[in-house]
C-alpha cells in the first residue's frame, strides 16, 4: 500500500482532478446561468436556442465531447489552446466539462424559477416594482435558493465526470481515473488501491451532498 | 414552460419593441454561430463533399460500422438495464427491510457505488480482472466490464428510486395492508412495490437514457461501441470530424426519443392515476449523477424523517 503512494502520485492525481472540478463547475456556472436566462426570457428566439442548447448537450455523452474537442476540435479544426499537447488536453478537458454540465446547470436553474408560485411575480407587479427590480428583490433570489438543490447534485455529478477526461488526457499527468488504470496496468488488480480511490470520491463528495442538503433545507422558501 | 407567463406582464407597445430587438440579437447571434462553425469547418476542408458522401451513399460504412456499433451500445445498454433493474429492486427492498443487518448492509453497498465514478469502476474492473483473465471470453470481457460496472452505479440509484417511491406513497397503504393481516414482506411486496414502481416509471426511464450515454464510457476498455465506431469511421474513410458529428446525431436522437417517452409515460400516469403516491418526475440526465430539480438531494437516512416532518408540517399549516 506504502509502494503504491511511493511510486505513483496519488495526491497529484486527485489535485488535478480537483482542479478539473473547480474550472469546470465555474464554466458551466457561467455558461448555465447565460442559458437559463435565455429559456426563461420573454424573447422566443433566445428561448428555442436556450432549449436547443440544454437538449444536445444534455443527450449527448461527455466521452463524445472529449473525443470531438480533441480529435476534431484541436487536431482536424487547428483549435490548440496550448503548443503543449497535455496542457491543450487538459484545457479542453475542462471546457467539455463546462460546456456539457451547463445544460444541467441552466435546468436546475429554471427548475428554481419554476418553485415560485405565479402569485410572487404578480404580487412584485402589483406594487408596482419594475421588472429588474422584481427580479431582483423578489424572484431571483427565491429561484437561487429553490435551485440548491439539483445544482449541489449537478456539482457532485461533475466531480464524479472529470473521471471522464481519462479519455483524452494521457498517462504523462493523469487525474484520478488515469492513474487508477496507470497502476492496474502495471502492478495488477488490488482491491485496496481500488478501495483507495473509491474513498478519494467519495471523501469530495459525501461532505459536498451533506452540504448542500442541509442548505437547501435551511434555504428553502416555506410555503 | 409556464416560466415566461409566469415571470412577465403582457408586453406592451414599448416591451415588445423590446423583444423585437432581441429577437433580431438571437437571430444575429445563432447565425454568427453557425458562421464560425461554418467558416472553420469550410478552412479545414471538413464540408467537402467526399467526406459527408459516405453516410449516405456507402451501404457498407452504415453495415459495417455505424450499425455494429448501434447494436453493441445497445446491447451492452439492454443487459445493464436488465441487470440494474434487478439489483435496484433487490436492494431498495433491502434498505426498506425491517432486519436492521440487512438494512445496514444494502444501504452501504447503494451509497458506496453511487458515490464512485462509473469510470473508474470500469477501468478497474477491466484492467484488473476482467481483461487479464480473458473472463468471460477474451472478446466479450469488455462487454462485461462495461455492464458489470454500469449495474453497479444505475442499480444502487434504482435502489434509490426504489425506495423514495415506497416512502413517497400514503401511510394508509401500508396500514391497509397489515390490517387485512398481510405480513411486512407481503404488504411490501403485494402493495407498495407494485405502486412504487408505478410512480417511478418515468424516472425510471430517464435512468436508461443515463445508461444509454454512460455505455460511450466503454471505448476507455475498448469495447467497440456506437462512440468507438467513429474513430473506426474516421480512420478508414479519413473524416473524423464528419464522423463524430453523425454520432453525436445518432445518440441526441436516441436520448429524446427517450425523453420524450418518459414524460409522455408521466402525463399519462399523472391522468389515469393508478397509483396513490405523486408520480416521480422525469430526472434530468447527468453521466454517473443524479439531479432531481425541486427536491432535496436524497442522502442516507435523512430522507424518512425529513419527508415526514415536511408532511406533518404542512398539515399543521394549512389551517391558515
Amino acid at each position: 500500500m506504502g509502494d503504491v503512494f511511493e511510486n505513483y502520485d496519488i495526491i497529484g492525481a486527485f489535485w488535478v482532478t480537483i482542479q478539473l472540478s473547480a474550472l469546470g463547475a465555474l464554466g458551466a456556472l457561467v455558461i448555465g446561468t447565460i442559458v437559463a436566462v435565455m429559456r426563461v426570457s420573454p424573447v422566443q428566439v433566445l428561448r428555442i436556442l436556450g432549449a436547443a442548447y440544454v437538449n444536445i448537450f444534455r443527450n449527448t455523452p461527455l466521452t463524445l465531447l472529449m473525443f470531438f474537442s480533441i480529435a476534431g476540435m484541436a487536431f482536424i479544426l487547428g483549435l490548440m489552446l496550448s503548443d503543449d499537447l497535455s496542457t491543450n488536453a487538459y484545457r479542453w478537458a475542462v471546457i467539455a466539462l463546462a460546456v456539457y454540465h451547463a445544460g444541467f446547470v441552466a435546468e436546475a436553474l429554471r427548475s428554481g424559477v419554476n418553485t415560485i408560485p405565479a402569485g410572487q411575480a404578480e404580487a412584485a407587479r402589483a406594487i408596482g416594482l419594475t421588472f429588474g427590480q422584481s427580479m431582483r428583490e423578489v424572484l431571483l433570489p427565491q429561484a437561487f435558493r429553490g435551485a440548491i438543490a439539483p445544482l449541489g447534485s449537478t456539482l457532485i455529478a461533475l466531480i464524479k465526470n472529470t473521471t471522464v477526461a481519462a479519455v483524452i488526457l494521457g498517462t504523462s499527468n493523469p487525474e484520478a481515473a488515469g492513474m487508477l488504470q496507470v497502476i492496474t496496468e502495471n502492478e495488477g488488480a488490488s482491491l485496496p488501491t481500488f478501495g483507495l480511490f473509491a474513498i478519494g470520491f467519495v471523501i469530495l463528495t459525501l461532505p459536498l451532498g451533506v452540504l448542500f442538503t442541509r442548505l437547501s433545507q435551511q434555504l428553502a422558501v416555506k410555503r | 414552460m409556464s416560466a415566461p407567463s409566469l415571470l412577465f406582464d403582457a408586453p406592451g407597445p414599448k416591451a415588445r419593441m423590446r423583444h423585437r430587438i432581441l429577437t433580431v440579437l438571437g437571430l444575429g447571434l445563432a447565425a454568427l454561430i453557425a458562421w464560425l462553425v461554418i467558416d472553420k469547418m469550410n478552412d479545414a476542408g471538413q464540408l467537402e463533399a467526399d467526406l459527408w458522401k459516405p453516410f449516405v451513399t456507402d451501404g457498407e460504412l452504415w453495415k459495417e460500422y455505424l450499425l455494429q456499433g448501434l447494436v453493441n451500445t445497445l446491447k451492452a445498454a439492454a443487459l445493464s438495464v436488465v441487470f440494474a433493474g434487478i439489483f435496484g429492486i433487490v436492494f431498495g427492498l433491502g434498505r426498506l427491510s425491517s432486519n436492521l443487518v440487512v438494512r445496514f448492509v444494502a444501504g452501504t453497498i447503494v451509497e458506496f457505488f453511487r458515490s464512485v465514478p462509473v469510470l473508474l469502476m470500469m477501468i478497474f474492473l477491466f484492467f484488473g480482472y476482467f481483461g487479464p483473465h480473458e473472463f468471460p471470453s477474451s472478446s466479450t470481457s469488455s462487454l462485461a466490464a462495461v455492464v458489470v460496472a454500469l449495474t453497479l452505479y444505475n442499480g444502487s440509484v434504482i435502489a434509490e428510486l426504489v425506495r423514495s417511491g415506497v416512502y413517497s406513497l400514503p401511510k394508509g397503504q401500508g396500514e391497509a395492508g397489515l390490517s387485512v393481516g398481510l405480513t411486512d414482506g407481503q404488504t411490501l411486496r403485494s402493495v407498495l412495490l407494485p405502486q412504487a414502481l408505478t410512480a417511478m416509471l418515468p424516472a425510471l426511464i430517464s435512468q436508461f437514457v443515463v445508461i444509454l450515454k454512460d455505455t460511450a464510457l466503454g471505448v476507455q476498455i475498448t469495447y467497440p461501441d456506437l462512440l468507438n465506431t467513429a474513430s473506426q469511421i474516421g480512420s478508414r474513410y479519413s473524416n473524423t470530424v464528419p464522423a463524430y458529428v453523425v454520432i453525436g446525431l445518432v445518440f441526441v436522437l436516441l436520448n429524446y426519443v427517450l425523453t420524450v417517452v418518459a414524460s409522455w409515460v408521466e402525463r399519462t400516469l399523472k391522468s389515469k392515476g393508478r397509483t396513490a403516491g405523486p408520480i416521480l418526475s422525469t430526472v434530468p440526465n447527468i453521466v454517473q449523477g443524479d439531479a432531481n430539480p425541486g427536491e432535496p438531494t436524497v442522502h442516507g437516512l435523512e430522507r424518512v424523517g425529513e419527508s415526514f416532518d415536511s408532511f406533518t408540517e404542512r398539515a399543521r399549516r394549512e389551517p391558515d
